[in-house]
């Protein structure tokens, strides 16, 4: 399974992405289930709306960030939350 | 809190917060699975906690840090308050799963525990075959069983299927896995039978021979293969062909936390059978204080009770010890290594549940007949306890 590029990503319906006060990071969780998630994957996964594709993810968080070089970084990720059917295209 | 054990005195154990609550709303089930992990003495307890007692609950499990709450029973349907139970979940933050046999569940309470927050919904199926779920159920269920699962694909929840694997019904297993698929489970739990509670009555009937098992578990191995991407598999195996115990609830009293339907507080759902623990009730104590003070939950913390092969095992820290009901329903002894572990002195008293397991089979179900889950044989084996209901 690979990051289709021009499809926009969403984050799974079937999931929930909440901050956890209690443990100070954002988790991902799902049926008999939770992943705790540090501060740049949880950025990213934000950004799945289901309105930006890749490119526009990566162009959002390097504005945000004032950085550059994210592409791959980023990329990666995503393929592995595809696997773990956190995010859909 | 009165009674804390010298456990925490002796060592200053990091206590690490629950994360996961499972809420026994109560023990009323309409259903009489004879592996059902309600203590076969539940009949002792007919309390309920009333519905602000449940939120309270809710509310002081979760500040701690729970966020994974499941609400269970008996059948959790039968609560009339489950829909405001659900919503004031939903308000505080939880990932909420009913754990229920589907029976009773109606298109409109779908929507209605949707439209408060319900996050998903686990639909045991005892079988694959009308004849054999009804049997085991105790209960015409099947049909509606199946009606349900479809629902509650269809108003958008992760469907989780869970059947749990027994001597009855392990033969049926590709059945299971098609069944599964045909009805669009998300998630899969094929989960063999733990004997505890009722299954601990009912072993020399629901315990397969290891020749079964192995097959069963390659057919579900190439299934999950098969499926993957689509479904999740989640494979609760048997430990009783194991050569070491289960990690028991990632340690005793640092993740998980039972709330049985009387408001008895339990470090797992089983250790109501455990002796000597005083298992706080939360109309006398707050969660904090239960979580950290009580004598139950700091019981089998940390490593300080162990005795040998465990204490001086090098792997005590990857199943601290296995479980401690197994090993108190096997041994008789709850400091005891699980007697799964193949280092543990009473390691045969395993093979011979196996070897008791194979003479049941060769018998008719006259001669050794399944006790069903329900009042009357609650009722029966409290009066046996000599405890009285
Ligand atoms: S295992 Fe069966 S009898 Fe026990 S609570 Fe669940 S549905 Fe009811
Ligand atoms: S001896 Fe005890 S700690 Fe060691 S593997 Fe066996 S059960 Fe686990």
């Amino acid at each position: 399974m690979t990051i289709n590029p021009d499809l926009p990503i969403l984050f799974s319906p079937l999931h929930r992405l909440q901050w956890e006060e209690a443990q100070q990071k954002y988790v991902i969780l799902y049926p008999e289930g939770m992943v705790e998630l540090n501060q740049s994957s949880a950025e990213i996964l934000k950004c799945c709306d289901g309105i930006r594709n890749l490119a526009q993810i990566v162009t959002t968080l390097e504005e945000t960030f004032s950085t550059t070089g994210l592409t791959n970084d980023i990329t990666a990720f995503l393929e592995v939350a595809l696997q773990n059917g956190w995010i859909q295209q | 809190m009165a009674g804390s054990n010298n456990n925490l005195d002796a060592k200053a154990l990091q206590i690490t917060p629950p994360r996961w609550l499972l809420a026994e709303l109560t023990y009323a089930c309409p259903l009489q699975c004879p592996y059902c992990s309600n203590p076969v003495d539940y009949a002792k307890y007919p309390s309920e906690l009333s519905t602000d007692d449940w939120k309270r609950v809710l509310s002081e499990a979760r500040k701690m840090g729970a966020v994974q709450l499941g609400f269970s029973g008996g059948e959790p349907l039968t609560r009339k308050d489950l829909v405001e139970l659900v919503q004031h979940a939903r308000e505080l933050g939880y990932y909420s799963n009913l754990i229920t046999s589907g029976y009773g569940l109606t298109e409109e309470k779908i929507v209605q525990l949707k439209e408060a927050g319900l996050d998903h919904i686990q639909v045991s199926i005892q079988a694959s075959t009308q004849e054999l779920n009804d049997h085991i159920a105790g209960t015409t269920s099947f049909n509606h069983k199946k009606e349900v699962a479809h629902l509650v694909k269809k108003h958008g929840y992760p469907m989780v299927l869970c059947v749990v694997i027994h001597r009855e019904n392990i033969h049926q297993m590709p059945q299971i896995l098609e069944m599964a698929e045909e009805l669009g489970a998300d998630y899969l739990e094929l989960a063999n039978t733990q004997y505890y509670g009722w299954a601990h009555t009912n072993r020399d009937l629901l315990l397969p021979t290891k020749e079964q098992f192995e097959q069963a578990e390659q057919i579900a191995q190439a299934f999950k293969e098969k499926v993957a991407g689509k479904m999740k598999i989640y494979y609760v195996v048997p430990d009783f062909y194991e050569d070491r115990p289960k990690a028991c609830m990632n340690g005793w009293g640092t993740t998980f936390l039972t709330i049985a339907p009387d408001g008895v507080a339990l470090p797992c759902h089983s250790a109501r059978d455990l002796p000597g623990l005083d298992c706080p009730n939360v109309n006398d104590y707050s969660i904090q204080e239960i979580w950290h003070e009580s004598k139950a939950f700091n019981f089998f913390r940390g490593f300080e009770w162990m005795k040998g092969p465990c204490r001086s095992c090098d792997e005590k820290e990857k199943d601290f010890g296995g479980c401690r009901c197994q090993a108190y329903l096997l041994t008789g002894d709850m400091y005891m290594a699980d007697p799964v572990c193949s280092k543990s002195p009473e390691h045969a008293v395993i093979q011979h549940a196996i070897d008791s397991a194979k003479v049941a089979a060769s018998l008719t179900s006259d001669e050794k007949p399944l006790v069903f889950r329900n009042s009357k044989n609650s009722k029966a084996k409290s009066l046996v306890d000599g405890k009285g209901v």
